[in-house]
């Protein structure tokens, strides 16, 4: 069973003034099947921890461990990581412009499962996997992200997350900018993925809103660069009721 | 998220639209065309025309010092059924019909060359096959002139192919006659010290149609000059341009769209892909839209792809219109980098870099090589694009 397991995890990045640090000592462990929501107020560095994984170079780690299945995540190149199966959908996905949507899948499929997927049943795998997203099918011959809706970008992420089936999917604010349709759209196509109870799924999130769709198995209270609370489903709902006040006030003292 | 960057330092994307009485785009010249070199002066780099090219690396084209040596480079043609290829003197008549030298270097090579090359296609000839000029330079100093003449309703397609090493002045005319069909293939594929500098000249017939495409990877220096003028109503252009320029290379396209008479139609569109340490390209693209050319329909595209530092880009667009009768006039100009969250966003997808790259290249180049319309070029200029990246990784 994968695991990926976030030891004291310290994350800095370059600002005017030197390095100023982010993360600070994040612990954190997903198992496949799980599902855990990171919430937390903007600004609290859930989504360097989301960027971090992934291994952008913006992001420079200075101390603790990330592994998966034992594996050294942070030795490995962007490209390494997905291909070990981390998967990040992103909160602004980037706009490759001259490069179709369908070659875009089709050589990513091809990186990540070590082989060129069979023509036919590949076609038809895309076309199920745009059917349920309720996408058009013109839009597999669009540039990628370029000139896409900030809802057609996050179906297009999830339609990733679906063809590339990871064993960790981190989604970064997958629900920001959504109407209650395109949420319950994409949040249909998590739950394909979840169900089939091969993926760990880290959801990141400023809402509950999600929540009420993707039923969490762990939710997680990130504050200044640190998980500051953890508990099952209910604290989603305490959340929702109380806000973050208590966690920013009283979790600075790092 | 960093934003991408996507002006590189250094660069300039200027560009305008002018509506005046009087032309610019000949006066901004520092001498009025001539065939002859004395009319102009030698250039110091400042003057319009020359100041994004650097005079020193010309080996001497610009001042008189470059002189004709014995192993310049060698033409060669191969041409099918119903064309005719000839080697004449300087007093032939056929030359330098399509259009006049309209700076110091073209003018030199029109002064120097002894002898140039006219093919001439006849009348209502349709070629199934291309004819191919091979022009491979063999370490020297050359001047040259070429010819290509199409009869009316002649239809055919010429690849001009410059490879080797040489310092190269040479002007091409291309002459279609009414109703004549002519794609022209310029492929600039040097070696590394090579030195070209050229003017090609088209005057389109009556319901010509007139295709150029230009391709440029190799080189010290290139210097391209592609110009269009219609000699009666109801003409078309397409000024196509695809260019890889590496590390140190000088890679400049000037074209001028003169819409001197009613109803032509232009539709320019350059690609340009720089990598390396003081790689730079330039593109001029000067359209005149005059007077007398009502029903005009234009429109002008350079666009640039920045793939490393120290790449340095110069695209200026210029329309200058002086009707307001027009079909429609436009021009677009833009310089982007491959930047670093492209890679990511490609590579946290799980492609490795170096496919990353290609993948974006591809994708740049694939519409534009698409347009060509000879599957044998486009095969050709696919693969010298993956070896281009294949270097760079």
């Amino acid at each position: 069973m994968a695991t990926l397991e976030i030891h004291d995890l310290h994350v800095s990045v370059e600002a005017e003034n030197g390095p100023r640090e982010i993360l600070k000592g994040v612990d954190l462990t997903i198992k496949q099947g799980e599902t855990h929501a990171v919430m937390g107020p903007n600004g609290s560095g859930k989504s360097t921890l989301a960027y971090s994984l992934a291994g952008h170079p913006k992001y420079t780690v200075t101390g603790g461990t990330v592994t998966l299945d034992g594996e050294d995540v942070l030795e490995m190149s962007v490209d390494e990581r997905a291909r070990a199966g981390v998967f990040l959908a992103m909160q602004y996905p980037v706009e490759v412009p001259g490069v179709s949507v369908s070659n875009f899948l089709r050589t990513s499929a091809t990186a990540v499962r070590g082989e060129a997927p069979k023509l036919r049943t590949w076609v038809k795998e895309v076309k199920s996997a745009m059917e349920q997203l309720q996408m058009d099918p013109a839009f597999a011959e669009r540039n990628v992200n370029e000139g896409f809706s900030g809802g057609e970008k996050k179906r297009h992420e999830i339609l990733q997350l679906e063809l590339l089936k990871p064993k960790i999917a981190i989604l970064d604010e997958t629900d920001s900018g959504l109407d209650v349709d395109a949420l319950r759209i994409v949040s249909e196509g998590v739950n394909r993925v979840r169900e089939t109870g091969e993926v760990g799924t880290l959801l990141i999130t400023h809402y509950t809103r999600i929540l009420r769709y993707i039923k969490p198995d762990f939710v997680h209270v990130f504050a200044n660069g640190r998980i500051v609370e953890s508990g099952g489903a209910e604290l989603a709902d305490q959340l929702e009721n109380e806000g973050y006040d208590k966690y920013v006030k009283g979790g600075a003292s790092a | 998220m960093a934003e991408a960057q996507n002006i590189p330092a250094g660069s300039t994307t200027a560009g305008s639209i002018a509506v005046a009485a009087e032309s610019t785009v000949a006066t901004r010249m520092s001498a009025p065309p001539s065939f002859d070199v004395a009319d102009f002066p030698v250039p110091h780099g400042r003057e319009e025309e020359w100041r994004f090219t650097p005079l020193a690396r010309l080996r001497g084209l610009h001042d008189g010092t470059a002189v004709a040596s014995g192993e310049g480079v060698k033409v060669e043609v191969e041409a099918p059924e119903g064309v005719t290829v000839e080697t004449v003197g300087r007093d032939d008549e056929r030359l330098g019909k399509a259009g006049t030298p309209v700076d110091r270097v073209a003018a030199q090579a029109y002064s120097s060359f002894e002898k140039a090359g006219v093919i001439t296609v006849a009348k209502e000839a349709v070629l199934t096959e291309p004819i191919r000029i091979s022009v491979h330079g063999q370490g020297g100093v050359a001047f040259g002139h070429q010819v290509i003449e199409l009869g009316a309703f002649a239809e055919a397609v010429v690849v001009l192919d410059h490879t080797g090493d040489a310092v190269l002045a040479a002007n091409v005319d291309y002459v279609l006659g009414d109703g004549a069909k002519l794609t022209v293939v310029s492929v600039q594929d040097w070696d590394e010290n090579a030195v070209h500098v050229a003017q090609h000249n088209a005057l389109v017939g009556r319901d010509a149609s007139f295709k150029s495409v230009v391709v440029t990877f190799g080189g010290d220096v290139v210097r391209i000059h592609p110009r269009v003028r219609y000699a009666a109503p109801g003409g078309e252009a397409e000024l196509f341009g695809l260019y890889f320029t590496d590390a140190g290379q000088h890679q400049e396209h000037r074209l001028l769209v003169d819409h001197n008479t009613p109803h032509c139609k232009s539709n320019v569109a350059y690609k340009g892909a720089l990598q390396g340490q003081d790689a730079h390209a330039v593109w001029i693209g000067d359209v005149l839209i005059q007077a007398a050319a009502e029903g005009t329909d234009t429109y002008e595209l350079n666009r640039n792809l920045v793939l490393t530092d120290g790449a340095r880009v110069d695209s200026v667009p210029n329309l200058e219109i002086e009707t307001g009768e027009i079909a429609g006039a436009g021009h677009a100009s833009a310089t982007g980098r491959f930047d670093d969250e492209q890679l990511f966003y490609l590579m946290a997808r799980g492609i490795p870099e170096a496919e990353a790259r290609r993948l974006v290249v591809r994708g740049f180049f694939a519409e534009l090589v698409q347009q060509i319309g000879l599957p044998d070029v486009q095969e050709r200029l696919l693969a010298k694009i993956e070896a281009e990246l294949e270097a760079s990784v």
